[in-house]
Order: structure tokens, then C-alpha cells, then sequence
């Protein structure tokens, strides 16, 4: 059979117009930051420098919380649920009209594949947007509690794997409930959030409702130790989840987390084989792994495990792994040299464990962060491949006969984020379902997404649910909450 | 002819469907709440006082039991529980004695109160069908996928019962952690810890399977640290940190942190605590503070 080479075939960066430098988002105006350390962000793909960011100091947080508290209390939380609901629907709008501009920014920014941004990332935010509006006036009807009101000034800190959708998945309920934000993007990843301050500006959302300041833990620190703050979500790893929940015990701030995982990517021997394998690629290898519902631990029934782990190996090596702005690629930069560092230590403690280890072999570019996508096997359920989340395109298979075995090795970790089931029964499904404590199972499907689905985890994958109708529940006091 | 000397009982642990001493050999007087009448405080009983150990004890009973009872089927455990509320409305004259003793009520109020405790165990009881239809339903997600998120307990549950509300606060943060089939260790009063073990001998009398509900009486502050702490606690309610002695319910939530446990906080504002009135008509709040949601995914094709 003859083998075609893939052109190259580049999406245009001239859509984007990157400024050399930015300030921070307060009060519906960019200003300047009070004396931070401006640092830059990297396009992990190539290194190169995109632009010069300001780091909000414990000064700037405070100007952020009071020009959220004065927008909450002067108009925002005054507002007809009707009238919210429309300055949601136009930055929906705007997000559609923008929506390759934004895609090509975040991609620069964080090294994901164009056709990730374009196709998942970027729509997934204008739904998100598109479906909280039509919240925003029917808040009574949700079931949440008698008399809905929102909780006041909500600060939000989010992770760089997928920038502006964890914007969208904490902005848009935040304001559709009433509150106003004070958000911090990943310090690798704010470009698309600023951009994002500009669409604010072009919906004429009032000033004050949204606040962006960038920077670096000690930004998101002085966010959560505010005392202007009602309400955190915070999404990141389960270290820092544990920070703020220390932070901010014995106080009345409310909390949502959403942390880290370890899926279980359970394969049993009655499932397609190439639809199970195709899932295993998108549980592990979307978003260079760099997704926190990763479906990063496959088991595999062991009268299977060979034929799976050879056809996995196989459709490896026809992932195209390089420039994430050449629409053919599926496999983007790792997004920083740190991120990179912790995965070369993880696999390579995964190898001295005595995990046998294998990559694709494929060409890597010269400059940028990359990683091979890579597979583990013989690995035992105490390897750190297999406990610890690696956040990068890296699998371990272990094998199980039963279904109950199956399932005392899913749960066998402190997380509880995510599950996939592969197997053509249909009763096995609903009691495989049943038995896994995590907090979304994905069914002959993986790494699906959707503004109606209620998403987060159990354990120490954290707490409350964003999205659907549950995900209104944190942004609401109900009855005699004070 | 004499009076006749009366049979007293000997108020124990209640762990894993059993009545225990404290493996620490310890008990602590229980004097009755003064009611203006007399100088010195009656002396009611003596009351296990509950270690470190036994804290643990209970929390393996609970882990133990919590699979069998989410696994039972919700008009299953609806009916168990609603047959706690038949064998408390039989044990009546025993809990309205020991209520009035503990609270210093008058006859009239701990009838009110122990009637209203029934109905609240009747109340919840009613939801263990009921909640997850409320809570939980289909996703109209964008794509050919049927995705449907139910509500699942959260698994084991440390819970502080209230120090004032002897009998009426006990259920009513008990009876909205056991219907959705999580397991509990409840702390009871410190004070007034008798009603507790007159519940724990309804509970023991009813179908409830051993190690759903356990009762350790004692000094909050010395166990609820534990508790606190434990990695394999799941959730913890701090309503009773409110008038504990030498309780702060912002070191519990400290502890709390280290394995993400739920938290719900005690009443009040700021980090003043004040124990709910627990006469006021609830919602489904106490419930849902101890429930996942679980959001499953599936394809639809031909």
C-alpha cells in the first residue's frame, strides 16, 4: 500500500496581533501593575518570546477585589438576571466572531495543536458562555435551594492546559449567578485571558465585573488570603488544592476544586479493539496529555492485553507530533520546560522501578518542549507511573481478569476524577459505572466535554461540580445562607 | 411495702452494630441540665468516655458498612429507616426522659421535642428514592451521547452532633447523611450524650446494619481531632464544634484539608460558631453537603 507524506499545512498567525507588553485588567482598563516583576510568555513550540506580562502584586489583587466588590454591589448584583443574561450572550457572540483568533493565541501560548483550539477549545468556551446566559434569568428554576442570590466577589485561579475554556468554565457561571471575578491565568498561558479582557470592553460588560490580573503563585496566593473574597475555584493540581483549603479554613470563603487525576482507562477483551485503542490515543495523548480526566492508567483485560498494547504501539506511531500550527498535527509542545522536567523525572523513575518503557521514535523539533508519546508496561499498581498524575503523553498499562478486579484497581488511588469502560455489555457498563468512584465516567468514549455536563471529581480530586445545573450551585447562597 | 429499686442502664458505645465500653476504660459523670429547682446537679450516669482508638474503631465499622448500605436499593434503605422512626416512637417515654433530663425541658417540651426528632427521622427517611430524581437527570449535551449524572454518597462521615439539641439535632444531622447511604461516626453531646445511645438503641433494634451509624460519647476536643484527621473519613459536619469546650472548628477544617475531606462548617458568621434551630423546617442542604455527582457518558448509535 502506498504511504502518502503529509504537506505542511500551516495556519496563518497574522490574525493575531500580540502586543509586546500588557498590563493588568482592573476596573474594565488595562493598567499598569504597581511594581511586580514583569515576566514573559513563551510560545512552548519554539521559545520564542510573545510577550512581556505584569505580575500583580498583593496591592494590584486588592484594587482588583475592590473594583469587583464595587461593580457587585453598584450594578452587577443589582442587575435583572434578563439583562446578565444578555451581556453573557454577546460575549458569546464575540468569542464565535473571534473564535480564530483566539485559537491561533492559544495555541501560540500553549503549544496545543491548532486543530484542538480550533475545534474543541475555542467552541466549547462560546457554548459555555451561550448556555450560562440562558441561566441567568432562571436561576429559581434550578432547583438550588429556596431564594437564589449570589455570593459576592468570587476569585477564580486557573491552570494553563487549557486557558481560556477554564476561563469560560468559571466566568461564565460566576456571572450568571450574580457574582463579579477577580480571575489569575496560569502564568504561562494569560494571553487568551486578556484577550478576553478585550471582549469585555467589546460587550461593554460593566466595569469591575471581571478583573484579570496575572502572575504567579504569590498572585494567586494573595487572591485566596483576601479578605474581599466570598468565594475561590480553583483549578490545578491537588497540592495547591490542599493550600487553599488549608488557607482558607476556619473562615467563610467558599471553595471549589478541581484537582488532579489518575484515570482508569478500563479495556475489556469483548471491546472493538480499534475503537478501544483509538479512545486510549484521545484519553492520553489529547491536549499532550496535559488534561487532569487523562485516562493516564489503561487496564486491560490480560487475555487482550498483548493484542491492545501492539495496536496501541502501532497507532503511536502514526501520530504526527510537531508544529502545533500545521492543521495535520495531533501532537503539540509540552507547554513549559518545567512541565517537561517533571516528566522526564516521573518516566524516568517509571524506568528505574523496572517498568519496561517505549516511545515512538519519532522526530522531535530542535527548539521548543516536546515529549514522545509514551507507554509503560509491566507496571505495578506501586509505581509511581501508576500513582502519581505525570501530566504529560505518557500511559502505564497494567492488566486485571475480573471485573472486580478492574474496579479495586481503578480505585486504588487517592484521586477520583475520571473512568473510561470499553466492553460491549451493556449491564457490565452500568455496573462498572456504579462501582468507580470518580466523579465522570466516559463509556465507550473518553475525554468528552459539555457545558450541560456536570464535571469534577471525588476524593482528592476535589470538590463541587462546574457545569450543567450542578455547577450553578457554588456561585448561589439559597434559604438562610448568610 | 417498699419501693422497688429500679433496674438502671449502663450507657455505652455504639460501633460496628454493637455496645462497647470505651477500650480506654473510661467514663465521665453525665449530671442532668440544672433546672433552677435545685443547688446541686443530679447525677444521671455515667457515660463512656471514648479515646483515640475508639474513634478508629468506629471509623473501620463505618468504612466496612458503607459498600453494603449504598449498595442496598434506595426503597430499601427507605424503609429501614423509616423503621428507626417506628421503634423511637415505642421507645418514647425513654427518649422523652432522658431528653428532658439532658436539656432541662419540661415534660410538655421534650414530648414536643421527641415528636418533632420522629417526624424529622420520618422526614428524611421519605427522601432515600427521592433526592436523586431531584438532584440528578439527563445532560442535553451537544453530540450523540446519552450523559445522565446521579448523586453517590460520599462515602464515610465524621459528624460532631449538636452540644445543645440532645435528640432533635442528633437526627437531624444524622438522618440526612445515612439516607443517601453514606456511614457516619457520630461525636454525641458531651453533655448531653444520652439521647444518642437511646437513638443508637433504636437504630440497633431496627434493621439498620451494624457499622451505618456509630456513636462515640466523650470530650469533644479530645476526639474530634482525630476524626479530623482521619485518612479515611471522607466528609466531616462540624455543626457540634459550636459550644464544644476547647473546640476551634478552624483547626478541624485545617486537618480537614489534608485528605480534600467535605466540610461543612457550623453555623453562624465569621469564626464565631452557633448551633442551628434545629426547630426550623429543613431543606436539603445536610444532604447534599455529603453527595457526588457522577456524570456518565455513552454513545448512541445504531
Amino acid at each position: 500500500m502506498p504511504t502518502f507524506e503529509y504537506a505542511p499545512a500551516p495556519e496563518s498567525r497574522a490574525v493575531v496581533d500580540i502586543a509586546s507588553s500588557h498590563g493588568l485588567f482592573i476596573g474594565g482598563e488595562f493598567v499598569e501593575a504597581t511594581g511586580g516583576k514583569p515576566f514573559k510568555t513563551l510560545n512552548p513550540a519554539t521559545e520564542e518570546v510573545l510577550s512581556e506580562v505584569s505580575e500583580a502584586t498583593a496591592d494590584d489583587v486588592d484594587a482588583a477585589v475592590r473594583a469587583a466588590r464595587s461593580a457587585y454591589t453598584r450594578v452587577w448584583s443589582r442587575m435583572s438576571g434578563a439583562d446578565r443574561g444578555k451581556y453573557l450572550y454577546r460575549i458569546a457572540r464575540i468569542i464565535q466572531e473571534r473564535a480564530r483568533e483566539l485559537a491561533v493565541l492559544e495555541t501560540l501560548d500553549n503549544g496545543k495543536p491548532i486543530k484542538e483550539s480550533r475545534d474543541v477549545d475555542i467552541p466549547l468556551v462560546a457554548a459555555h458562555f451561550f448556555y450560562h446566559a440562558g441561566w441567568a434569568d432562571k436561576l429559581s428554576y434550578a432547583a438550588l435551594g429556596e431564594n437564589p442570590r449570589p455570593v459576592g466577589v468570587v476569585g477564580q485561579v486557573i491552570p494553563w492546559n487549557f486557558p481560556l475554556l477554564m476561563l469560560a468554565w468559571k466566568v461564565a457561571p460566576a456571572l450568571a449567578c450574580g457574582n463579579t471575578v477577580v480571575l489569575k491565568p496560569a502564568e504561562t498561558t494569560p494571553l487568551t485571558a486578556l484577550l478576553f479582557a478585550e471582549i469585555c470592553q467589546q460587550a461593554e460588560l460593566p466595569a469591575g465585573v471581571v478583573n484579570i490580573v496575572t502572575g504567579a503563585g504569590a498572585t494567586g496566593q494573595a487572591i485566596v488570603d483576601h479578605p474581599g473574597i466570598d468565594k475561590l475555584a480553583f483549578t490545578g493540581s491537588t497540592g495547591v488544592g490542599k493550600m487553599i483549603a488549608r488557607s482558607i479554613s476556619g473562615t467563610r470563603k467558599k471553595a471549589t476544586l478541581e484537582l488532579g487525576g489518575k484515570g482508569a482507562n478500563i479495556i475489556f477483551d469483548d471491546a472493538p479493539v480499534d475503537q478501544a485503542v483509538e479512545g486510549i490515543v484521545n484519553g492520553i495523548f489529547f491536549n499532550q496529555g496535559h488534561v487532569c480526566c487523562a485516562g493516564s492508567r489503561i487496564l486491560v483485560q490480560e487475555n487482550v492485553a498483548d493484542e491492545v498494547v501492539r495496536r496501541l504501539k502501532r497507532r503511536l506511531t502514526t501520530l504526527r507530533i510537531g508544529d502545533p500550527m500545521d492543521k495535520n498535527t495531533d501532537v503539540g509542545a509540552i507547554n513549559s520546560r518545567a512541565q517537561l522536567q517533571r516528566i522526564e523525572e516521573l518516566t524516568a523513575a517509571g524506568s528505574q522501578e523496572g517498568a519496561e518503557r517505549w516511545d515512538s521514535g519519532c522526530e522531535l523539533p530542535s527548539t521548543g518542549y516536546w515529549f514522545r508519546p509514551t507507554v509503560f508496561t509491566d507496571v505495578s499498581q506501586s509505581h509511581r507511573v501508576a500513582q502519581e498524575e505525570i501530566f504529560g503523553p505518557v500511559v502505564s498499562v497494567l492488566t486485571f481478569r475480573t471485573p472486580g478486579e478492574a474496579v479495586a484497581k481503578a480505585n486504588n488511588t487517592p484521586y477520583g476524577l475520571s473512568a473510561g469502560i470499553w466492553t460491549e455489555k451493556g449491564s457490565r457498563i452500568l455496573w462498572m459505572a456504579d462501582q468507580l468512584r470518580a466523579g465522570v465516567v466516559w463509556a465507550n468514549t473518553f475525554n468528552k466535554f459539555d457545558p450541560t455536563s456536570p464535571f469534577g471529581g471525588y476524593k482528592e480530586s476535589g470538590y463541587g461540580r462546574e457545569g450543567g445545573r450542578h455547577g450553578l450551585e457554588a456561585y448561589v447562597k439559597t434559604g438562610s445562607d448568610q | 411495702m417498699s419501693a422497688r429499686v429500679d433496674v438502671r442502664k449502663t450507657y455505652k458505645l455504639y460501633i460496628g452494630g454493637k455496645f462497647p465500653r470505651s477500650e480506654s476504660g473510661r467514663s465521665y459523670e453525665v449530671l442532668a441540665a440544672p433546672t433552677g429547682r435545685r443547688a446541686t446537679p443530679r447525677f444521671l450516669a455515667n457515660a463512656a468516655m471514648g479515646s483515640r482508638k475508639d474513634a478508629r474503631d468506629a471509623v473501620v465499622a463505618a468504612r466496612k458498612a458503607q459498600p453494603g448500605w449504598a449498595g442496598a436499593t434506595a426503597y430499601n434503605r427507605g424503609q429501614v429507616l423509616y423503621r428507626v422512626a417506628e421503634v423511637m416512637e415505642g421507645r418514647r417515654a425513654q427518649l422523652v426522659q432522658d431528653v428532658r433530663d439532658s436539656e432541662g425541658l419540661t415534660p410538655a417540651r421534650a414530648e414536643a421535642v421527641v415528636s418533632a426528632a420522629i417526624d424529622r427521622w420520618v422526614w428524611y427517611a421519605g427522601w432515600a428514592d427521592k433526592y436523586a430524581q431531584v438532584l440528578g437527570g439527563l445532560n442535553p449535551v451537544a453530540g450523540p451521547y446519552f450523559d445522565i449524572s446521579a448523586p453517590e454518597p460520599t462515602g464515610v462521615v465524621a459528624v460532631l452532633a449538636p452540644q445543645a439539641s440532645s435528640l432533635l439535632g442528633l437526627v437531624s444531622v444524622v438522618a440526612p447523611v445515612v439516607v443517601s447511604g453514606n456511614t457516619c461516626v457520630v461525636l454525641a453531646s458531651e453533655d448531653r450524650p444520652l439521647p444518642a445511645i437511646d437513638l443508637a438503641e433504636c437504630l440497633a433494634t431496627s434493621d439498620v446494619p451494624g457499622g451505618v451509624v456509630n456513636v462515640v460519647t466523650g470530650r469533644t476536643a479530645e476526639v474530634a481531632p482525630w476524626l479530623a484527621s482521619h485518612r479515611d473519613v471522607n466528609a466531616i459536619d462540624l455543626t457540634g464544634a459550636a459550644d464544644a469546650a476547647g473546640v476551634e472548628w478552624g483547626d478541624l477544617e485545617l486537618a480537614a484539608a489534608e485528605n480534600l475531606k467535605r466540610v461543612l462548617r457550623p453555623g453562624g458568621s465569621g469564626p464565631e460558631a452557633v448551633e442551628p434551630d434545629f426547630d426550623a423546617v429543613p431543606d436539603l442542604s445536610r444532604l447534599t453537603a455529603f453527595l457526588e455527582t457522577k456524570t456518565v457518558w455513552h454513545p448512541k448509535g445504531r
